[in-house]
């Protein structure tokens, strides 16, 4: 394949106007599937079950089996759908979206279609200079997810040239919210920018409501960006592609600008863009094409004839209303009150997308400013050099644990961040990696004062002068001391120790 | 007449994903195209002020409870399998893409 | 002893409860009524194995004292559409096969439940595309009657079964008349029950809008208990209805002391003239009606202009769910692979549902994906849903003047064999008087009226009734039933001719 021309960023957009659109897909986190009693891989609770063990006959489309809704994902969505600004539609209906695949059960997804649950909405998003934008949101809609292909054979775990593939159903059936934007306007160079910040708002709302784990990595929330251009000064709109699962909010601000780059250095040289959906590729930063949109689409929607409509009543649209939690913009100002950060280091933890993590760690036992120090510090640093997401390498409640453990005097800083490469390596929490690797400080006094000891005794210049007050000389004894525990001993306890063993504190 | 042709009922057949032979295009154009002409008439009737009706009983807001239930075992997912490995289903190789 | 095929499932139960006859003699008789008769009917796709062991069984927790339904250990055959995990479930059709079920239907469940002994699954047009059972990938049915002519369709096998005393007992499913015209058809009694009074959740779906199970039987009677242990609401059927239904039982022996036809309405659709209809049907139905009027009833004209449009509408929503419903037969999961060397999985299925469906699922597969398609969905689909609301508005209309609406259940007796398998279209127009009831919703049932003139072939009559009043259609069954059996002399079917090795019939 051809690799793409493109067009500096900057020069792009002086000749080109960005229009933006996105389609977030949100996995539910209920206890079961939309439309069956079999367990939700989307749920943690059941993440990394084996193949085809949650499955119940309507997910694998079974002869004579028929779907049921699931009361909790309609809530879940009523509420999404109010925490988006939407309006909640008093009825609306399933419809079938009819097309073969092997990952789909019954060859048609369930989903909605003219009647969605939720429309006409808007939500505001943080650009990283405090810049508030309003994306509007045309719908809202509930349906379900597909199965899961694996590609065998051929050039690695890519469709083409795979000898033959191997389907999976525990995810058909995963309940998905599906958010549509309208078309966003006036982007300008912050597009990309506001394709990552939109992403990490719809994060930062599913995680507050409760209704999904949102693990990019785990595919809980997907964006597929729509990109267009328009020369300046025209009306019509340009011809747009989607390019389809982004799985991570960097990835998201990189496949929009690769898109506008490219489209722009297509439309310069006078060529045509054909809609298509592309396919975004993290290790080349590129997006390839993927299928044309054509009229051979012809999904011959219709209202799926075994489900009715549904058609919340004002008393329980009110009632989750009122339990929403407040909204982004709201819970920033809020927060960064109650954590009592510098406008810096606030909008350094917002332009992470670390939010939730932050706040869930502080609630978990952290001081706000140790919180902040292992997110925005350490963890996001060690994510950047994998091209991966903070919130991939840990859990809040095993950073609050690790904390914890430094607090508690149990770790020195530098233990504590080889206990978190145990952590991002998967070696358990905290606690079993201190116990399994051996890295707790050494707070036996015993232990210590014989190192002290022997120290003291090889250094007897060094004894000498912290008798005749010269205390800072206990430095080179304390760092002797310090290499035979193996870093494994608190300084400070060290220091009392030599003081006290050389006499000198009593002196 | 309906403008059923041996082209649409081609393009039908791919939509539907069934392999049909020329002759069975060229008798299934000739057959839609009489029953067509037969069914059309429904448009005589139902005019913008006639709601349509997609369930015989109207009902709304029939759900269940999210509890588990009628799970398979892997056995019984793949027991009518015409060819699997590895706890999947096995498919020769997909030409299109996911939709 | 007496011939327990013959019996009426009622009569055989009260054998039964009383321990005159076991289960196991009784199945033993329908097994072997089966193997004498059903080479020449073909009735049966697969005879359960098993059933002896079944009835053994409940013969033995009847000794023990167990308390078991009023049908326990009476045999019941299944259409081939309703899942079952120890039989082979092929909805008629190639495509599936050998297919094992690992679920049972929720009817197939109830009727274990209930102490019922499966005695196999019956024939079927394929994915009950039909009305002659001719359409089945396993070779056609034939009519007890007649075995050149066709038992009715889609559900020809039940009604055959019954109908040849191979069972007292069928499951059958009627989506635009596969109960009710197999039953004019073979003399026999078949309801479609209210729209979601009896649950889907198992049956292998034709149109999920239109596709209600119901008994297919001998008598008023056996109809309303296999009614009864099958209906009422089931979690796993969205559409299935919470309504608390009376016995059906109960109002079928209420119904056939005859009291129900003082003073009853019978409306008589203005629409469906005579002329559409065979002599000797038009005949059977005008005498059944004024055997009625003897008794009390009062007929009374109505007008439902918009039933002429039922089977257009009807075959434009019919395809169009099959079309979405069928797209699940594919060749990944279960059922049939056609394997195509060096081909695409997209190539394997369009190979596998060439050579898996037969000619009329294809037709109306293909004519239910035009009907969908964009440009299309408004002026046809769209409009066939709103033909469904002006035929609710006539019913409705009708039943403010009238307590039941009676028409004759199919236009013609038992046709011949071959004689209409090419022409679509005149197949479709044997639906005429069954479809509406599907496409509003509203309870049918047919039961023989008599036999036609002409060729001394079952005629039914049909009598429809509002939503959730299938009671009121087993009283009024019940009722024309006691006085045409006993102004026959007996069953309609003690008229039919022998069959098998003693009978010679053919
Ligand atoms: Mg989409
Ligand atoms: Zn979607």
């Amino acid at each position: 394949m051809a690799k793409d021309k493109l067009m500096d960023f900057d020069e792009a957009l002086e000749l080109y106007e960005p229009v933006l659109g996105f389609e977030v897909h949100v996995e539910l986190n209920t206890e079961t599937k939309m439309f069956s009693g079999a367990a939700n891989p989307a749920n943690s609770a059941n993440h990394g079950a084996e193949a085809n063990t949650l499955v119940a006959p309507v997910d694998m489309g079974l002869p004579g089996a028929l779907p049921v809704v699931n009361e909790t994902a309609v809530r879940y969505s009523i509420s999404l759908g109010l925490a988006l600004g939407c309006s909640i539609a008093p009825s609306s209906r399933f419809a079938r979206k009819n097309y073969f695949y092997p990952d789909l059960g019954k060859n048609y997804q369930i989903s909605q279609y003219d009647e969605p649950i939720a429309f006409d909405g808007s939500i505001d998003i943080e650009l990283a200079d405090g810049e508030i934008v309003t994306v509007p949101i045309e719908r809202a809609h509930m349906e379900e997810d597909a199965g899961k292909l694996t590609h065998i054979g051929g050039s690695t775990g890519r469709i083409q040239g795979a000898e033959y593939s191997l389907v999976d159903y525990n995810r058909a059936g995963v309940p998905l919210v599906e958010i549509v934007t309208k078309p966003i306007f006036g982007a300008e160079h912050r597009a990309p920018e506001i394709a990552k910040a939109y992403v990490a708002t719809i994060r930062d709302i599913v995680i507050a409501l409760g209704i999904s784990e949102a693990r990019m990595e785990r595919g809980n929330l997907r964006c597929d960006a729509n990109v267009s251009l328009r020369p300046r000064g025209q009306e019509k709109l340009g011809t747009r592609t989607e390019t389809k699962n982004v799985n991570s909010m960097r990835s998201v601000e990189r496949a929009v600008r690769y898109e506008i780059q490219r489209q722009a250095a297509i439309l310069a040289a006078g060529g045509t863009i054909t809609q298509e959906t592309r396919h975004w590729h993290e290790d080349t930063g590129t997006t390839s094409p993927g299928r044309p949109k054509s009229d051979a689409d012809d999904y011959r929607y219709f209202p799926e004839p075994d489900l009715l409509p549904v058609a919340p009543s004002l008393e329980l649209i009110e009632q989750l209303r009122a339990a929403l939690p407040e909204p982004p913009a709201a819970r920033r100002r809020r927060l960064k009150a109650d954590w009592g950060f510098a406008d810096i280091d606030f909008q350094g933890v917002v332009n992470a997308g670390l939010l939730a993590e932050v706040e869930a760690t502080i609630a978990a036992g952290t001081s706000p400013a140790a919180a902040r120090k292992w997110w925005t510090g350490e963890l996001l640093r060690i994510a950047n050099a994998q091209s991966r997401e903070p919130a991939e390498l840990a859990t809040p409640r095993d950073v609050a644990a690790l904390q914890a453990l430094v607090d508690a005097g149990t770790l020195t800083d530098k233990l504590a961040r080889q206990v978190l490469e145990g952590m991002i390596a998967g070696e358990g929490t905290p606690q079993e990696i201190v116990d399994a690797r051996g890295l707790a400080v050494v707070s036996d006094d015993g232990a210590l004062i014989a190192a002290i000891d022997e120290a003291l005794a090889s250094q007897p210049d060094v004894l000498e002068k912290i008798r005749d007050g010269k205390v800072q000389a206990a430095g080179a004894v304390i760092g002797a001391v310090m290499k035979a525990m193996k870093g494994q001993a608190d300084a400070a306890r060290v220091r009392e120790l030599v003081l006290e063993r050389a006499g000198s504190a009593d002196a | 007449m309906s403008e059923i042709t041996p082209d649409l009922v081609r393009h039908l057949g791919v939509l539907a994903r069934i392999q049909l032979s020329d002759g069975e295009v060229e008798r299934l154009t000739g057959q839609l195209d009489a029953i067509v002409d037969n069914i059309a008439k429904v448009s005589e009737v139902a005019t913008p002020d006639v709601p349509a009706t997609s369930h015989p009983i109207a009902l709304e807001n029939v759900f269940r409870s999210d509890v588990p239930g009628d799970l398979l075992t892997p056995a019984q997912v793949l027991q009518n399998a015409p060819d699997s490995a590895d706890g999947r289903f096995r498919v020769t190789a997909i030409l299109g893409e996911e939709q | 002893m007496t011939d327990l095929t013959k019996l009426s499932a009622a009569a055989l139960a009260d054998k039964l409860s009383s321990r005159e006859v076991s289960s196991v003699e009784a199945t033993r008789a329908h097994l072997d009524r089966i193997a004498a008769v059903d080479a020449d009917v073909h009735a049966f796709l697969h005879v359960n194995g098993h059933a002896l062991d079944v009835a053994a069984d409940i013969d033995r927790r009847r000794a023990d004292g167990e308390d078991l339904g009023p049908l326990a250990g009476v045999p019941l055959a299944i259409k081939d559409v309703l899942v079952t995990t120890d039989m082979p479930s092929t909805s008629g059709s190639k495509i599936l096969e050998g297919y094992m079920s690992p679920y049972d239907a929720t009817v197939v469940a109830r009727s274990r439940a209930a102490g019922l002994v499966p005695l196999g699954k019956t024939n079927m047009d394929e994915f009950a595309m039909g009305s002659s059972t001719e359409h089945s990938a396993y070779g056609p049915t034939r009519n007890p009657w007649d075995l050149s002519r066709i038992p009715g369709g889609s559900g020809g096998g039940s009604a055959a079964a019954v109908a040849a005393f191979q069972a007292p007992l069928a499951l059958g499913s009627d989506t635009g008349g596969s109960i009710r015209q197999p039953a004019h058809v073979t003399g026999t009694v078949g309801i479609k029950p209210t729209y979601g009074g009896v649950s889907r959740y198992g049956a292998i779906a034709l149109a999920s809008s239109l596709d209600q199970v119901g008994p297919v039987t001998r008598t008023v009677l056996d109809a309303g208990l296999l009614h009864d242990v099958i209906g009422g609401h089931d979690p796993h059927d969205s559409t299935s209805l919470a309504h608390e239904w009376p016995s059906f039982a109960a109002a079928a022996r209420e119904g056939a002391t005859g009291e129900v036809l003082k003073g009853l309405k019978v409306g008589v659709i203005r629409e469906l003239p005579d002329s559409g209809f065979q002599a000797g049907v038009s005949e059977s139905f005008r005498a059944a009606l004024a055997a009625m009027e003897a008794q009390g009833a009062e007929i009374v004209e109505i007008s439902a202009p918009h039933f002429e449009y039922g089977v257009a509408a009807y075959y434009l929503i019919l395809p169009a769910e099959a079309s979405s419903n069928l797209a699940k037969f594919d060749s990944v999961r279960f059922g049939l692979r056609v394997d195509v060397p060096g081909g695409t999985v997209e190539d394997v299925m369009a190979a596998t549902r060439e050579a898996g469906f037969g000619d009329e699922v294809k037709r109306r597969i293909i004519l239910g994906t035009y009907a969908l398609s964009a440009g299309y969905y408004d002026a046809y689909y769209g409009s066939a849903q709103k033909v469904r609301t002006l035929i609710q508005r006539d019913f409705a209309d009708a039943f403010s003047q009238v307590d039941v609406v009676a028409t004759p259940s199919a236009p013609t007796t038992a046709f011949k064999l071959g004689e209409k398998i090419d022409d679509p279209l005149q197949m479709y127009l044997n639906d005429v008087t069954t479809i509406p009831a599907n496409l509003a919703g509203v309870p049918g049932i047919s039961i023989p009226s008599g036999l036609a003139a002409e060729d001394g072939l079952p005629v039914g009559i049909q009598f429809l009734a509002p939503a959730h009043e299938d009671a009121r259609l087993y009283r009024v069954g019940a009722a024309l039933e006691s006085l045409l059996v006993d102004s026959w002399g007996g069953p309609l079917l003690d008229r039919a001719p022998a069959l098998g090795a003693n009978g010679g019939a053919r």
